[in-house]
C-alpha cells in the first residue's frame, strides 16, 4: 500500500511541478514587465525630468510664458512693405517681485527721462492691475537707455528690461485708413470676446484696431509660442527650459500699389477728397486713399492729448476713411445708372431725343437744369456729356424709382461690398418702401426727379462709384478685393460674370462718357488725354450741401458743392477706373477730374506719366506740379524678404 | 504524505542544516534591511533612537525567526498552515471588537507586551493555508468549479475583515496574494480573465456613469480618480502627497543629493516619510542608482526565492515559496508604483524598508518557508 501511495505521489508530483514550472514562468514574466516598468518611471523621472523636479525641490518654480508671434507683414503689390515690425526695447515691472515700488521707479527716472504725470499714472496702473502683471513702464528706449537699465537690473527687483516687437508703418498717412493700425489691447477689447486668445492678455499686446488690422486681426496675428522658465523666488528668470516658437501671422500682400497711392495722396493733399482707383479687369484696388491722412505711428506709440485733438477738430476730418465709409450725393455721376435704367424699360431709345428749355416742372413744381438756357434737344450721349438735368428729370418719369433703385443695386451702389476694412457704408438706392419704413412718407415724384441725377435719398461712397465705373467699363460684375496673396500664395480673383445689361446700352453709356471728356461740348473737356493709347472718359459730378445753387466761390467752404469725377481709361480695352471726390471742391470738372486723370495716368504709365499725355497747353502747369510732388523712392521701402519674415 | 517525507535519506539533518540555508537569500534581505536603517536614520534627522534602531533589534529577531523556521521540516508548516490561518482569522475579528486606533484604522491588537498586526500574519497564514490546500487537492481538479470557490472564499473572508477596518492596501494585498497562489497552482486561465474582465468593465462602467443620470459614484469620488491621473490638476489639495512625493523623487537625479542631504524629506514637506512613503528619501538622496540599485535587490529576492520554489519537487514547497514572493513582489511593486505615480495611493509600505517591527518580522518568517523548502528538498 504504501508503495502504491509512493507511485502516486510520485506520478502526481510529476504533474505538478509541470504545471507549476510553466505558471511561474508566466508569473515570472510577468513580474519582470513590472519591474522594468518601475526601473523606466525611475529613469524617467529621475534622469529625464530631473532637472524640472530639482527645480520644484529648490522652492523656485516652472512658469509658462508666452512668446508673441511676429505679427503677419503687409506688402504692396510690388513687394513694398506696407506694416512691418521693429525691434522695441521697453522696461517692465512685476508689481509682486519688485521691494519698494515708488523707490524703483524714482530710480529708473534717474535713467529714463520721464515726467511727473508719466510717473504718478504708472504708479497708479502698477495699483490697479495684478501682482503678477508686467507693466510696460518705458517702451522705445534707445539703445544706450536700454543698456543702462540692464546693467542696472541687480537693484532694481522686479524690474526687468525687454526687446520686444512693435508695429511699424513705413509710409506712415499713406495708407493709414485702409491698414488701419494696432494699438495695445483694452479691456473693452477683451470684453467683446468671448474665448480671448491668451496672447491678449499679455500687457500691452498690439492688437489691429481699425482697417487690415482690425479685420483681419486673426490671420494676422500669429500663434503664441511657448517658453517653459525657471523663476527663483525673486521672480527673475533663471533659465529656459523648453522653447517652442509660435507661427508668424500671415503675410498679406495687398492689391494695392504704393507709389500710386503716395502719388494720390500727393494730389489730394490739401483738399478734404478720397479717390479709389480699381483694375476693371479683376476688380483689384490698386490705391485706396482719404486726404486729408495721419500717422498711425502716432497711435501704434499711445497717442498724446494734444495731437489727438488736432486729429478731432479739424475740419476736414482726418481720422475719417471717406473712400468707404463716406457717403454723398453722387451728383451727375449717377446719370449713368437713370439712363441705363431708362434703356432698359425702353422708355425712351439711345437716339431719341427730348427737349431742355432749361428747366422742367412737375405738379406745378419747377425742376431747373444746370443750364437756365436750355439745352435745346438732348440725345442719350449729348446728355451725358453735357450732363443735361432736364433729360433725366423726363426719363426717370417714364421709368420710376423702382428701376433706378434696381439698376443702381447691379452697378453696386448701395450694396456693402466685402472689403476688410472698417465701416464700409451701404449707401443707398432709395425705393418707396425705403422711403416708408424710413420716414413713414410716401414717395413723391420729386423725390425720383432729385433721385435721377443722384440728389436727394441716394448716397454712394466713392468705392460704390469705382465699382460702378469698372462695371460700366468692363461690362462685367466687378468686385472690389484688396487682398492679393497670403504667404506668398495667390488669392483667385473672383470670376466676374457679364453684368445682366444690354451690352448695348453699356455701349452708350461709354460713348457719353468718351464725349464728356473729348466731345466738344464735353463737361470735362479741360481734362482730355491726349495720348492715343490711354483715351480716357468719364463723368463729372457735382452734388450739392445746400438746397440753392449759388456761387460757390461766395459761400463758406463747408457749404460749397462736393465735386466728383470717376472714369477709366483706355477707352477701347479699358484698365482701370478712378473714383474721385472732393468735398466742397465745387464743381466736378474744374476741381475733381484734373485730380483724377493725373492719377489715372500714373496708374496707366506704372510712374509719373509723360506730359506728352496731355493736351500741349496745359504741358507747362502740368509739370510744374509734377517737380512739386515729394514721391516716395521704392527702393527705400522694399522689404529684405518676401513673404514670411 | 508529501513526496519529501519518502525521500529523506537525501535531507540535511541536525545544525548541519544551516549550511543548506539560501544564504543569497539571506545577504540580500539584509542589504535591503540596511538600506532602511540607513533612510530611518536620515528621515529621522540623523537620530538612531526614534526608528533605526528598534527596526534593528527587530530585524535581529526577525533573521533568527527566520533561520528557526527554515531549519524545521517544511511539512510541520504545511501541517499547521491551517491552524495559523485560523488564529490569524480570529485575531482580525477580535480586531474587530477589541483592535486599537492607529492612523485612522483599527488595525492593532494590544496583546500586553506584544502589539500586534493580525493583517500581517493573515497575509502569510493565507498563502500557506492555500498552499496546504493544493498540495491536498488533486491536480485534475484544481480548475473545477466547486474546488475554486473554496480558496477564494478562504481569500474573501479576511479580505471582508480587513476592508472594515478600513485598510484598503491590505486587503488589495490579501487578493493580489492569494490569487498568485491559486494561479500558481494551476487553476484555469479562464476565471483569471473574467475577473479581470468584470474588473475592467466595472472600472469602465463607473467612470462612463460620471455627469450621467445614473451616476455610480459621488462628485467628491471622481474627483479623486482625476486627481490620480493628474495630481498636477490639484496640486494643494488631495494631489499634494503624490505631488510632494514625486517631486522629492524625481529631483533625485541620477546620483541622489548625498546621505542625509535631502531637502523635500527634512522639510517635512513628505507625509508618512518614514513609513509608505520612505522610498522618496531613499530616490532623492541616493537618486536613480540607489533607486535602481534596491530594485535590483528586490528583483534579486524574488528571483532567489523562484529559484527554490522550482528546485524543489514538493507541491507545497513550491506554492508557499511562491506565494511568500509573490506577496512581497506585491509589497514592492504596489509602494513603488504608488510613490511614483503609476498607482492610486493605497496603503503599503515598502518591504524591509519602512519602519514597522511586526510587518517586518512576519515578513522574515515567512521567508524562512522558502529557506524550509530550501533546505529541506532533495538533492
Amino acid at each position: 500500500m504504501l508503495k502504491g501511495l509512493r507511485q502516486r505521489n510520485q506520478a502526481n508530483a510529476q504533474a505538478s511541478r509541470t504545471s507549476i514550472t510553466r505558471r511561474t514562468l508566466m508569473l515570472g514574466g510577468a513580474q519582470v514587465a513590472v519591474v522594468a516598468a518601475l526601473g523606466l518611471r525611475m529613469r524617467h523621472m529621475q534622469l529625464e525630468r530631473a532637472d524640472e523636479f530639482r527645480m520644484l525641490a529648490d522652492g523656485n518654480s516652472i512658469k509658462i510664458r508666452l512668446i508673441p508671434p511676429a505679427r503677419g507683414l503687409i506688402y504692396d503689390r510690388n513687394g513694398l512693405l506696407l506694416a512691418g515690425n521693429e525691434q522695441n526695447y521697453r522696461v517692465t515691472m512685476t508689481r509682486e517681485d519688485a521691494e519698494d515700488v515708488p523707490g524703483e521707479l524714482a530710480a529708473l527716472r534717474r535713467l529714463i527721462p520721464m515726467t511727473d504725470e508719466e510717473a504718478a499714472a504708472l504708479l497708479e496702473e502698477i495699483d490697479r492691475r495684478p501682482a503678477n502683471a508686467p507693466i510696460t513702464l518705458a517702451d522705445r528706449l534707445s539703445w544706450e537707455q536700454f543698456c543702462s537699465v540692464s546693467i542696472n537690473t541687480p537693484a532694481l527687483p522686479g524690474i526687468s528690461p525687454e526687446v520686444g516687437l512693435s508695429r511699424h508703418y513705413p509710409h506712415g498717412a499713406d495708407f493709414a485708413h485702409v491698414l488701419g493700425y494696432v494699438g495695445p489691447v483694452s479691456d473693452y477689447d477683451l470684453s467683446k470676446l468671448e474665448n480671448p486668445d491668451p496672447l491678449l492678455r499679455i500687457p500691452r499686446f498690439q492688437l489691429g484696431k481699425s482697417g487690415i488690422e482690425a479685420k483681419l486681426e486673426d490671420e494676422l496675428r500669429g500663434k503664441a509660442g511657448q517658453r517653459r522658465v525657471e523663476v527663483n523666488s525673486a521672480g527673475r528668470e533663471m533659465r529656459e527650459l523648453s522653447r517652442r516658437e509660435g507661427d508668424p501671422g500671415v503675410a498679406l500682400q495687398l492689391t494695392l500699389d504704393a507709389r500710386l497711392q503716395n502719388f494720390a495722396m500727393q494730389r489730394l493733399a490739401g483738399e478734404s477728397a478720397a479717390t479709389v482707383v480699381m483694375d476693371v479687369t479683376n476688380g483689384d484696388i490698386m490705391a485706396i486713399a482719404s486726404a486729408p491722412s495721419f500717422d498711425p505711428n502716432l497711435f501704434v506709440r499711445g497717442i498724446s492729448g494734444a495731437d489727438y485733438t488736432a486729429l478731432m477738430e479739424n475740419d476736414h476730418r482726418p481720422l475719417a476713411d471717406k473712400t468707404v465709409q463716406g457717403v454723398y450725393p453722387p451728383g451727375s455721376t449717377f446719370k449713368l445708372v437713370t439712363l441705363l435704367a431708362a434703356l432698359e424699360a425702353g422708355v425712351i431709345g439711345p437716339e431719341e431725343t427730348v427737349y431742355c428749355p432749361g428747366y422742367v416742372t412737375v405738379g406745378g413744381r419747377r425742376f431747373n437744369c444746370w443750364k437756365h438756357s436750355g439745352h435745346g434737344r438732348v440725345n442719350s450721349v449729348f446728355s451725358l456729356e453735357q450732363s443735361c438735368d432736364s433729360y433725366y428729370y423726363e426719363v426717370s418719369q417714364r421709368v420710376g424709382i423702382e428701376a433706378i433703385a434696381a439698376m443702381a443695386k447691379r452697378l453696386g451702389i448701395g450694396v456693402k461690398h466685402d472689403l476688410p476694412m472698417s465701416a464700409v457704408a451701404e449707401g443707398n438706392a432709395p425705393t418707396k418702401d425705403w422711403k416708408l419704413k424710413r420716414y413713414g412718407k410716401d414717395w413723391l415724384i420729386g423725390d425720383t426727379i432729385n433721385a435721377s441725377i443722384g440728389q436727394g435719398y441716394v448716397l454712394a461712397s466713392p468705392l460704390q462709384l469705382a465699382v460702378m465705373a469698372s462695371r460700366v467699363a468692363s461690362g462685367r460684375a466687378i468686385a472690389p478685393r484688396l487682398v492679393r496673396a497670403r504667404d506668398g500664395v495667390e488669392v483667385p480673383a473672383p470670376e466676374a460674370s457679364a453684368l445682366d445689361i444690354d451690352p448695348r446700352h453699356l455701349a452708350v453709356a461709354r460713348r457719353g462718357m468718351w464725349a464728356v471728356v473729348n466731345g466738344s461740348h464735353g463737361t470735362a473737356g479741360g481734362s482730355k488725354v491726349v495720348a492715343e493709347e490711354w483715351l480716357m472718359a468719364g463723368k463729372t459730378g457735382t452734388s450739392q450741401v445746400r438746397s440753392a445753387v449759388v456761387n460757390n466761390k461766395a459761400v463758406p467752404w463747408i457749404q460749397r458743392d462736393h465735386a466728383l469725377f470717376i472714369c477709366f481709361a483706355p477707352f477701347d480695352a479699358p484698365k482701370y477706373a478712378v473714383a474721385l471726390i472732393v468735398e466742397h471742391g465745387g464743381g466736378g470738372s474744374a476741381a475733381a477730374a484734373p485730380i483724377a486723370r493725373d492719377i489715372l495716368l500714373f496708374a496707366l504709365a506704372g510712374g509719373l506719366p509723360p506730359l506728352s499725355a496731355y493736351p500741349s497747353a496745359q504741358r507747362e502747369t502740368i509739370k510744374t506740379r509734377f517737380e512739386a510732388l515729394d514721391l516716395i523712392d521704392p527702393a527705400q521701402f522694399a522689404a529684405p524678404t518676401r513673404g514670411r519674415a | 504524505m508529501s513526496y519529501l517525507e519518502n525521500n529523506l535519506k537525501t535531507i540535511p539533518t541536525g545544525p548541519t542544516k544551516i549550511l543548506f540555508l539560501n544564504w543569497p537569500l539571506i545577504f540580500l534581505l539584509t542589504a535591503v534591511a540596511g538600506a532602511g536603517f540607513l533612510m530611518l536614520y536620515s528621515v529621522a534627522g540623523g537620530n538612531l533612537e526614534t526608528w533605526a534602531e528598534p527596526q534593528m533589534k527587530r530585524f535581529g529577531v526577525g533573521i533568527v525567526a527566520m533561520i528557526a523556521v527554515g531549519m524545521t521540516p517544511i511539512w510541520f508548516w504545511r501541517n499547521v498552515s491551517g491552524v495559523i490561518y485560523t488564529v490569524a482569522l480570529l485575531l482580525l475579528l477580535a480586531v474587530e471588537f477589541f483592535g486599537d486606533i492607529g492612523m485612522g484604522a483599527q488595525r492593532w491588537l494590544d496583546l500586553g507586551p506584544v502589539r500586534l498586526q493580525p493583517s500581517e500574519i493573515m497575509k502569510i497564514g493565507l498563502v500557506m493555508l492555500l498552499a496546504a490546500y493544493y498540495d491536498w487537492l488533486p491536480t485534475e481538479k484544481v480548475s473545477s468549479p466547486i474546488w475554486v470557490l473554496v480558496p477564494v472564499t478562504l481569500i474573501l473572508m479576511p479580505t471582508f475583515l480587513v476592508l472594515t477596518q478600513p485598510d484598503l492596501g491590505t486587503a488589495v494585498m490579501l487578493t493580489l496574494g492569494g490569487g498568485f497562489v491559486m494561479f500558481a497552482a494551476g487553476v484555469s486561465l479562464w476565471y483569471f480573465g473574467t475577473v479581470i474582465a468584470l474588473i475592467v468593465g466595472l472600472v469602465a462602467t463607473v467612470l462612463e456613469s460620471r455627469g450621467t443620470s445614473w451616476q455610480l459614484l459621488h462628485d467628491y469620488q471622481f474627483k479623486r480618480i482625476d486627481t490620480f491621473l493628474d495630481p498636477a490638476a490639484d496640486p494643494l489639495g488631495a494631489g499634494y502627497n503624490i505631488m510632494q512625493a514625486q517631486i522629492a523623487l524625481g529631483s533625485g537625479g541620477w546620483s541622489g543629493r548625498g546621505f542625509m542631504q535631502g531637502t523635500q524629506s527634512h522639510l517635512n514637506f513628505l507625509p508618512e516619510k518614514h513609513t509608505d512613503f520612505i522610498f522618496t528619501t531613499l530616490a532623492e538622496e541616493f537618486g536613480f542608482i540607489g533607486a535602481f540599485g534596491l530594485l535590483t535587490l528586490y528583483a534579486g529576492i524574488i528571483a532567489f526565492a523562484t529559484y527554490t520554489a522550482l528546485s524543489t519537487k514538493d507541491r507545497y514547497a513550491s506554492l508557499v515559496s511562491l506565494g511568500v514572493a509573490g506577496t512581497f513582489f506585491f509589497f514592492f511593486a504596489i509602494n513603488m508604483g504608488m510613490v511614483m505615480g503609476l498607482m492610486p495611493v493605497v496603503g503599503v509600505p515598502l518591504p524591509m524598508v519602512s519602519y514597522g517591527g511586526t510587518a517586518m518580522m512576519i515578513l522574515l518568517a515567512a521567508f524562512g518557508l522558502v529557506q524550509s523548502a530550501h533546505v529541506h528538498r532533495p538533492r
